[in-house]
């Protein structure tokens, strides 16, 4: 399959080059490639990484080492929904622990794995900068916060049952 | 009840809009900037005794004037919204509450520093709120405000929103500029100091969201009125993020001065305690800071009431103090484990570390290996002295200041909590439940080895 962006994504590609002086279009990568993995199953292949500097105009390992260094580029393939749940300080204090716990047992995965369907990733995160609102995940560009085990529950079946790929660029929330 | 000033309009229903933020007085900073010379806007900044409200605390008016304006060079203001210091989500609020201040804050300040371009850097795991951001600039695109010729003036100015990938080390101004650029988030070596050669080898400022949020009251109101807020340098108010065990977590305006106790405790503020408990600790100004027990967060040593200012939360050095930083308030009740708290910080600073420096990359593994094993009841007594000297060995030791950041929270919990440090190497059973210190506070413990 050929990689390519859509006319849509690729005009605003253009577009947010177009905001860095001449020449300084490798500002554009760390937006370019949050578009790349939204577009593109979740995570960034090489083939697409090799895509994106292609478009920038700069060397493939230009890209590679930016996508390894961020925790939010993906550069191994996630199931659907990425769920991440903050483990720092201030949501530990208020029961991240429990929660991690509760998403195990429930999913019937390790911190790290994806379930067998290909549904959901579980992975826990450092400080998403929400202390006061603890505990809390983020799955896609959503927070879920003040998380008890109940709401939990209820946020892994309605996540299973909209079926759709969360990404961080569009938001995807579920009522819970 | 105190003054707010960067808050007084942020619970009025639709003020992210526009036209709302504009009845309510909105963009009066940049109508009254436009008026000013450039230098009689950062006179005035310098005058009001802000500080940078990010963690450092310096002077942001003195900042501003390091700016090299003989350069022929474009000269850029960033703005750093990466706020990923735990304990801190105040910025977060504002962007998400009162867009339009950060974007009048940031109008107002890049004309005062000739900037015809900023950029707002925002952890690119607020993605929610870099949309809020970019409609909100949007709205000031179309209504004059952004743009050539800003209210028919002969400054123009352009802004952008850059969202980061997920690094707390992006926060430091220098890795921040080079994730702009589009690298690894590398902090760099200084000097040059971005004044001089910072985005794109341009002279630069980078300033925290409330800080340049705050330039906007500061014109309004003029130095000398915010100047009349505060204690001694600490002028003005500060935004301060509360969580942990209290009954209010939240985002709250606080007059600089405010005791201490009267946070934690008033209605207004924290609520108090959680589930009826009593204090243990607090960590005052995001993890970066010592941790300080409860008798020295509100007292200092000489016994006087600690106040919310930079100068009274660091009475007594780190012997005794701690800093204001961020405004990130974590508070701990009786049942929380020390070790077990230092230990999740530890493994943050590791996990966030860049790797440039040798004693951050490696001495932040060591120290969160070695907390992990005194916490699961593998620990020997040797190791507590063991924390000390590697966190004496990154501190002051590396290109910027995670690594100190990474070395104070562990070096303060050992000063001020050594006894539970040997309580986990002498109890080695009874840690190794994840929850000991709820089933069995270390209070307790602590009552009984002293009679």
């Amino acid at each position: 399959m050929e990689i390519k962006f859509s006319e849509e994504t690729l005009n605003l590609v253009n577009k947010i080059i177009k905001r860095y002086p001449e020449g300084r279009q490798k500002s554009a990568l760390l937006p370019v490639l949050h578009l790349a993995q939204a577009e593109f199953d979740g995570w960034l292949s090489s083939p697409v990484m090799d895509y994106v500097a292609s478009l920038l105009n700069i060397k493939p390992i230009e890209v590679y080492e930016v996508a390894t260094f961020y925790s939010m580029f993906n550069t191994e393939p996630v199931g659907k929904c990425l769920i991440e749940v903050c483990q720092t300080g201030p949501c530990w204090l208020r029961g991240a622990d429990d929660i991690v716990e509760h998403l195990e047992r429930k999913l019937n995965i390790k911190v790290g794995e994806t379930s067998a369907d290909g549904v959901f990733t579980l992975k826990t995160v450092e400080c998403l900068g929400s202390c006061g609102t603890a505990p809390m995940l983020q799955c896609g560009a959503d927070y879920y916060e003040n998380l008890t085990t109940e709401k939990v529950d209820m946020l892994i079946e309605k996540l299973k049952t909209s079926g759709q790929r969360n990404t961080y660029m569009k938001s995807n929330r579920q009522e819970i | 009840m105190g003054k707010h000033i960067l808050f007084e309009h942020i619970n009025i229903p639709g003020i992210e809009n526009f036209s709302i933020y504009r009845k309510n007085g909105g963009y009066a900073s940049v109508e009254k900037a436009l008026k000013m010379t450039a230098d009689q806007v950062i006179e005035e900044v310098k005058e009001s005794g802000l500080r940078g409200r990010g963690g450092a605390g310096f002077p942001t008016g003195l900042k501003w004037s390091f700016l090299d304006r003989k350069s022929e060079k474009p000269r850029y203001l960033v703005c750093n919204a990466d706020e990923s210091e735990p304990g801190t989500f105040k910025d977060r609020y504002l962007m998400e509450k009162i867009p339009h201040l950060l974007i009048e804050g940031m109008i107002t300040s890049s004309y005062a520093l000739g900037a015809k371009t900023s950029f707002i850097y925002v952890r690119g795991e607020y993605m929610y709120v870099i949309r809020i951001l970019e409609k909100a600039i949007q709205e000031a695109y179309d209504n004059g405000f952004l743009g050539k010729n800003i209210l028919g003036s002969d400054f123009s100015h352009d802004l952008y929103v850059q969202p980061g990938g997920g690094a707390y080390i992006c926060g430091e101004e220098t890795a921040l500029l080079e994730s702009l650029e589009g690298k690894r988030g590398n902090p760099r070596l200084k000097p040059p100091f971005p004044a001089i050669a910072g985005l794109y080898a341009c002279p630069t400022v980078v300033n925290n969201v409330e800080s340049i949020a705050a330039v906007v009251p500061i014109i309004n109101m003029t130095a000398d009125k915010y100047n009349d807020m505060g204690i001694g340098k600490s002028t003005g108010t500060k935004i301060i993020s509360a969580s942990g065990h209290i009954n209010k977590p939240g985002v709250y305006e606080i007059e600089l001065g405010l005791p201490v106790e009267e946070f934690i405790y008033s209605d207004e503020y924290c609520g108090g305690i959680w589930k009826g408990r009593k204090l243990k600790a607090v960590v005052a100004g995001g993890s970066s800071v010592p941790i300080l027990p409860a008798e020295l967060i509100l007292k200092n040593a000489k016994g006087e009431p600690r106040l919310m200012t930079y100068e009274s939360l660091a009475e007594g050095g780190f012997v005794s103090g701690t800093m204001l930083g961020s405004g990130g308030f974590i508070v701990m009740d009786e049942t929380t484990c020390i070790v077990r708290n230092t230990w999740t910080y530890a493994r943050f600073y590791h996990h966030e570390s860049c790797g440039q420096c040798s004693p951050c990359r490696e001495g932040t593994g060591w120290m969160e290996k070695v907390l992990h094993r005194i916490e699961h009841g593998n620990g020997r007594m040797e190791d507590i002295d063991l924390l000390v000297d590697v966190a004496k060995k990154i501190e002051g030791n590396t290109i910027c200041p995670l690594g100190d950041a990474a070395a104070w929270p562990v070096a303060s919990a050992i000063r001020h909590f050594r006894e539970e440090f040997e309580y986990h190497v002498r109890y080695p059973e009874k840690v190794k439940n994840p929850k000991h210190f709820e089933l069995e506070p270390m209070v307790s413990y602590q009552v009984s080895v002293n009679s």
